[in-house]
């Protein structure tokens, strides 16, 4: 039997498994118990979002498959020229292994932050905040060398046009998922920071008091661009 | 503080209190409002504003069907804009808005239970994006070379070259741009309308004791957060295209004799990418309809809806399936036979809940207590004119059927009964039925009657020829039907005919909205419960509702919307704030 954890200190105990979903659904008030509304909203937004993503991949790799010229080599495209060899993919994996971190310090500041210990949670937000915006650093980097090389939305040395509208089109597009997550990373851990959380200090402009579970709806948000990037890595680069 | 107090069997809250926010000034009362109730109004009132715009386009392009050569000012190029904006504006920022933005922002806190919905801030900014949206597609008329004239569907390559109205000048950036804004827009509301739907429901509403229109409504919000990605996608990949010269749509072309730069790209992607939200967004305007018409019909035949539950299920199928049916409208776009099989087979199985829909209707009135008040008439008359469009659905939803009947007039008959006229019907009931609610004041039951009747009958006299001129062969989008051999005398005297109800039935419309303007002031007294109706908008302590809905204590839900002539109650409604056990109810257990 599972228990109910209801904002008022009651608590109601519940059946588990598949009836506890159906009694759940089955129930008054709220059909995802113990979920509160802004983790519920954000779950929804992220449904939403991944059809986003799924179409801009989806019309990517229609766009590939139907292509009649060759299509750039990504191994090759993305290779770096360190210490007088090209290694492949080196700073996609780099940028890959930063942002995978930040998943790690943003989970740490997760647990921190139910633990009410304010300093450590807000050092690790923007320990997470540091992190993307290092990612969105380097992918300006990439953005920039394949400039210089030539790549441009319409066309590219290589072959297909729609390689470079599609990298632009569908990095750019994360890279600004991270970028809006940097900001609110940073305007999250502020309030940590300050101790909102405890004091019950408004919004700005919601004037609603929050909860350090907005902690962790930052980083059901953050986990999930992380997540799409995992998929934008293996169709874009690795295929 | 909440009321935890258990009573009767019902659960004790769950949820704490939040507290609303209360508004400072005249400015954050009525215009940067946070109350879901003016976010509906000023959503309806925007609906509204854009879609006189909407119609009196209408009104310019039968004035050229009808009446070929008359008028000047109206050359091909503007007939295709006038196509475009009033199918755009139609369909997406007067129906979905109002539909959704209206209807759901007043309706779902109030029918629910809830005080609010549950982030009203972000709430307000949907309405100000979707206001946004409105105003850059607003612009686009004033822009150098106008609106876009690509037809609705905006299928590229013809909408971003220089031979389409806008397609090299602004019009088409505008619109794309424009509709990116109101997906934004609509997203931040549609989140909410879900989540207060899922979450913020008061104590003993269960799902199962939602009012259909409120399971209209959250379905077709569901579907919206999933249809219009594709859309947005789409539009963003387009813009592209237009302004940076990439090629996701465009393929190889020459224009003018000249070789363009783009390259490589394919038109039916951006089909698919359209038809994937196009085909939902149908039943995102026509489930609402759904859910309130129940309501109608069940509230002014006295009578509890038939088969609640088979209704609300046959509303999750609808969505669902309409998910998998988008490609029915490519069969001419060229696709493997099996494919068009498939699509097919698919489109003719959303027919079964449709029709289980239909039925229950029919037998909610069947033995009912019918009241011919004017929300009934326009519910009445949105089931005939549903059961017509929807009989033609399944003529075009045949691959062999529709091949033939492909951009005739028949496919402009048949959308504008089944997803223009009938959904509009029920808008205008809701209207009726819900305006004393949200003024304290009757609509005229006069000018009521004249609008239906002219609404009605003139409805059915413009869009009946229009089946029997497609079936002859008359082609959609073409600005001038004045040669067309196919044509008899007497079918060009029928196509003036259509011209002329256009007029009548505009007119009536704005009948219809003086009404809506002198009954805030001039109309009967409506007192809190006009209609003897069970939901919780009703029993609200005062009327209109106040900031926050329900006075002090939020209503507690002891059965479903529709205890109706309750055999050994005393009056013939059972509120479902009502406690008590009255008789024996029909109420599925």
């Amino acid at each position: 039997m599972a228990e109910t954890l209801t904002q008022i200190g009651k608590t109601e105990p519940r059946p588990s498994g598949w009836q506890g979903i159906a009694a759940d659904w089955s129930s008054d008030q709220r059909a995802f118990k113990n979920v509160s509304w802004g983790k519920a909203m954000m779950w929804i937004f992220l449904l939403s979002d991944t059809f986003i993503f799924g179409c801009f991949l989806l019309s990517y790799m229609t766009a590939r498959m139907s292509t009649r010229v060759p299509w750039p080599n990504p191994s090759e495209v993305f290779a770096l020229r360190i210490g007088g060899s090209d290694i492949p993919l080196i700073l996609i994996a780099i940028m890959t292994f930063v942002l995978i971190s930040s998943s790690g310090t943003m989970a740490m500041a997760v647990n921190f932050g139910y633990r009410r210990d304010r300093r450590k949670t807000a050092i690790l937000m923007l320990l997470t905040a540091a992190l993307g915006a290092t990612f969105v650093g380097m992918q300006a980097f990439e953005w920039t060398k394949l400039i210089t090389e030539g790549v441009r939305p319409w066309g590219n040395p290589w072959g297909a046009a729609q390689f470079g509208s599609s990298f632009f089109m569908i990095t750019g597009f994360h890279g600004t998922h991270v970028t809006i997550g940097v900001i609110f990373l940073i305007i999250v851990a502020r309030k940590v920071w300050r101790g909102d959380f405890d004091t019950g200090r408004r919004g700005f402009f919601t004037s609603r008091t929050g909860r350090y579970e907005n902690v962790e709806i930052m980083g059901l948000y953050w986990h999930f661009v992380d997540l799409v990037w995992v998929f934008i890595f293996a169709f874009f680069y690795l295929w | 503080m909440v009321d935890i107090t258990p009573a009767d069997g019902i659960p004790p809250a769950e949820v704490a209190e939040v507290e609303l926010y209360h508004p400072h000034s005249w400015w954050t009362k009525y215009v940067f409002s946070q109350d879901a109730k003016v976010i509906a109004i000023q959503y309806s009132a925007t609906a509204t504003g854009i879609g006189l715009v909407a119609l009196v386009l209408s009104w310019l392009m039968r004035l050229q069907l009808g009446f070929p050569g008359t008028f000047d000012f109206i050359t091909p190029e503007a007939y295709y804009q006038f196509i475009t904006m009033h199918g755009m504006i139609m369909v997406i920022y007067l129906l979905t808005a109002l539909f959704l933005g209206g209807f759901g922002n007043y309706l779902i806190p109030l029918m629910v239970g809830a005080r609010d919905m549950v982030f009203p801030y972000v709430n307000m900014l949907s309405y100000w994006i979707y206001l946004l949206a409105v105003l850059v597609l607003v612009s686009s008329f004033f822009a150098p070379g106008g609106p876009t004239g690509a037809g609705w569907t905006l299928y590229p390559p013809q909408a971003i070259m220089s031979g389409t109205p806008g397609g090299q000048d602004w019009g088409i950036i505008l619109m794309l741009s424009s509709l990116i804004l109101f997906i934004i827009g609509f997203t931040m509301g549609g989140l909410n309308y879900v989540v207060t739907v899922l979450q913020g429901r008061t104590r003993g509403m269960t799902m199962m004791r939602l009012p259909l229109t409120v399971w209209g409504i959250f379905t077709a919000t569901v579907m919206a957060l999933l249809a219009f990605p594709a859309l947005f996608v789409a539009c963003v990949m387009m813009l592209l295209d237009r302004a940076l010269g990439t090629s996701f749509f465009m393929p190889a072309i020459s224009e003018m004799g000249e070789q363009l730069q783009h390259n490589g790209g394919s038109p039916i992607l951006f089909q698919h990418l359209f038809w994937f939200f196009g085909h939902p967004e149908v039943y995102i305007v026509a489930l609402p309809a759904f859910g309130i018409v129940s309501d109608l019909i069940s509230t002014h035949a006295r009578k509890n809806i038939f088969g609640y539950r088979m209704m609300v299920w046959a509303i999750v199928g609808i969505g669902a399936l309409s998910f998998v049916v988008w490609a029915h409208h490519m069969y001419v776009s060229g696709m493997d036979p099996y494919f068009g099989f498939f699509f097919a087979t698919t489109t003719l199985i959303i027919a079964v809940p449709t029709a289980i829909k239909v039925y229950n209707w029919v037998l909610t009135l069947w033995r009912g207590d019918i009241h011919l008040t004017i929300p009934m008439l326009f519910a009445l008359a949105f089931i005939v004119t549903f059961v017509n469009g929807g009989l033609t659905g399944l003529f075009l939803g045949n691959v062999v059927v529709d091949v033939p009947l492909s951009d005739t007039m028949f496919v402009v008959a048949h959308f504008h009964m089944v997803m223009g006229v009938a959904p509009i019907l029920v808008v205008f009931g809701a209207i009726y039925h819900w305006y004393p609610k949200v003024t304290g004041r009757m609509l005229d039951e006069m000018l009521g009657r004249f609008h239906f009747w002219v609404t009605f009958l003139g409805a059915y006299l413009i869009f009946f020829p229009m089946h029997y001129l497609g079936l002859m062969g008359v082609p959609r989008r073409y600005a001038e039907l004045t040669d067309m051999t196919i044509m008899t005398e007497s079918a060009h005297h029928l196509n003036s005919f259509i011209s002329i109800m256009a007029f009548i039935v505009g007119f009536a419309q704005m009948v219809f909205l003086f009404n809506l303007i002198w009954s805030i002031r001039h109309g009967r007294e409506a007192g809190g419960n006009p209609w003897r109706a069970t939901t919780l908008e009703w029993q609200t302590p005062h009327t209109p509702p106040t900031h926050g809905n329900f006075g002090k204590d939020l209503p507690i839900v002891y059965r479903w919307a529709y205890d109706y002539s309750v055999p050994g109650a005393k009056e013939d409604f059972i509120p479902q704030n009502m406690p008590g056990s009255f008789g024996p109810s029909r109420e599925p257990a």
